[in-house]
């Protein structure tokens, strides 16, 4: 079994609030990722597929491909684009790196079924090169 | 790290196939990366040296087993290759194999691969 990683980077904003929650509450939680005119990450994206390499052709999975997806899938709808005000999984819940993680594993597992034996293993999400999030489904 | 070349390409496919599989990875020259391997070994802590194994070693074996043979080297010459395309997914399993009895028994874990910044592959023996 071979797992292979592919990156990618996107430039997006957000900001943490929580809506059922006073001002106050969430300055104290949040701190400064609590001002709502928002700020921005250069997040990196990881996609780990395991699989046995074809016999022929020595792939798992086609990297064009897996770019082409993970472009169409994820790119496409958050890079340079503001999470909280322009995508439907962040319109209510907070745009952590944890939730991130978990939005980018919805979005590429469909996707991804087709990969001919590969399947979804990781994402990681960078939100800076210290802090990270990594997502392996639900066991 | 090392430095080596490739080509894509696998005989059982037709020249059109094989453009349309491995792209512009099947020019017929062949291209190169510096690759970057990551060795990891696990297993318990000695309790005199503190050591999981000494690193001397595993340098001497990296350097011997791998960077001798592949580091400025064109992949497909070498006779491993023969009868597999030098993916990086083939690579890093080769570079597992080559690796796993130059180490005391069971302390090989895994092999990462690094073909460019965008991606990576890893092997864990299994």
């Amino acid at each position: 079994m071979i797992e292979l990683t592919r990156r990618a980077s996107f430039s997006a904003a957000h900001y943490y609030w929580c809506e059922a929650w006073s001002a106050e509450e969430n300055q104290r939680v949040f701190g400064k990722c609590a001002n709502r005119n928002g700020h921005g990450h250069n997040y990196t994206l990881e996609v780990t597929v395991a699989g046995e390499p074809d016999p022929v052709t020595g792939f798992v999975v086609d990297l064009k491909w897996l770019k082409a997806v993970i472009e169409q899938q994820v790119l496409e709808a958050w890079d340079h684009r503001h999470l909280n005000l322009e995508t439907e999984e962040f319109r209510h819940a907070v745009p952590t790196t944890e939730n991130i993680a978990i939005a980018a594993w919805k979005r590429l597992a469909p996707a991804l079924e087709t990969a001919h034996g590969a399947s979804l293993r990781r994402i990681r999400i960078y939100e800076s090169p210290e802090i990270f999030a990594e997502y392996r489904g639900e066991q | 790290m090392l430095s080596a070349s490739h080509r894509l390409h696998a005989e059982s496919l037709d020249a059109e196939a094989n453009r349309a599989v491995y792209g512009k990875c099947n020019n017929p020259h062949g291209h190169g990366h510096n690759y970057v391997v990551e060795v990891v070994a696990a297993g318990p802590v000695d309790e005199q040296t503190g050591m999981v194994l000494n690193l001397a070693d595993l340098d001497a074996a990296v350097r011997s087993r791998v960077l001798d043979r592949f580091d400025h080297a064109n992949l497909n010459c070498d006779p491993v290759f023969a009868d597999r395309v030098p993916t990086t997914e083939n690579f890093c399993r080769v570079i597992y194999e080559v690796l796993r009895d130059a180490l005391p028994a069971g302390l090989l874990d895994r092999v990462r691969v690094e073909e460019t910044e965008n991606n990576f592959f890893e092997y864990a023996g299994v």
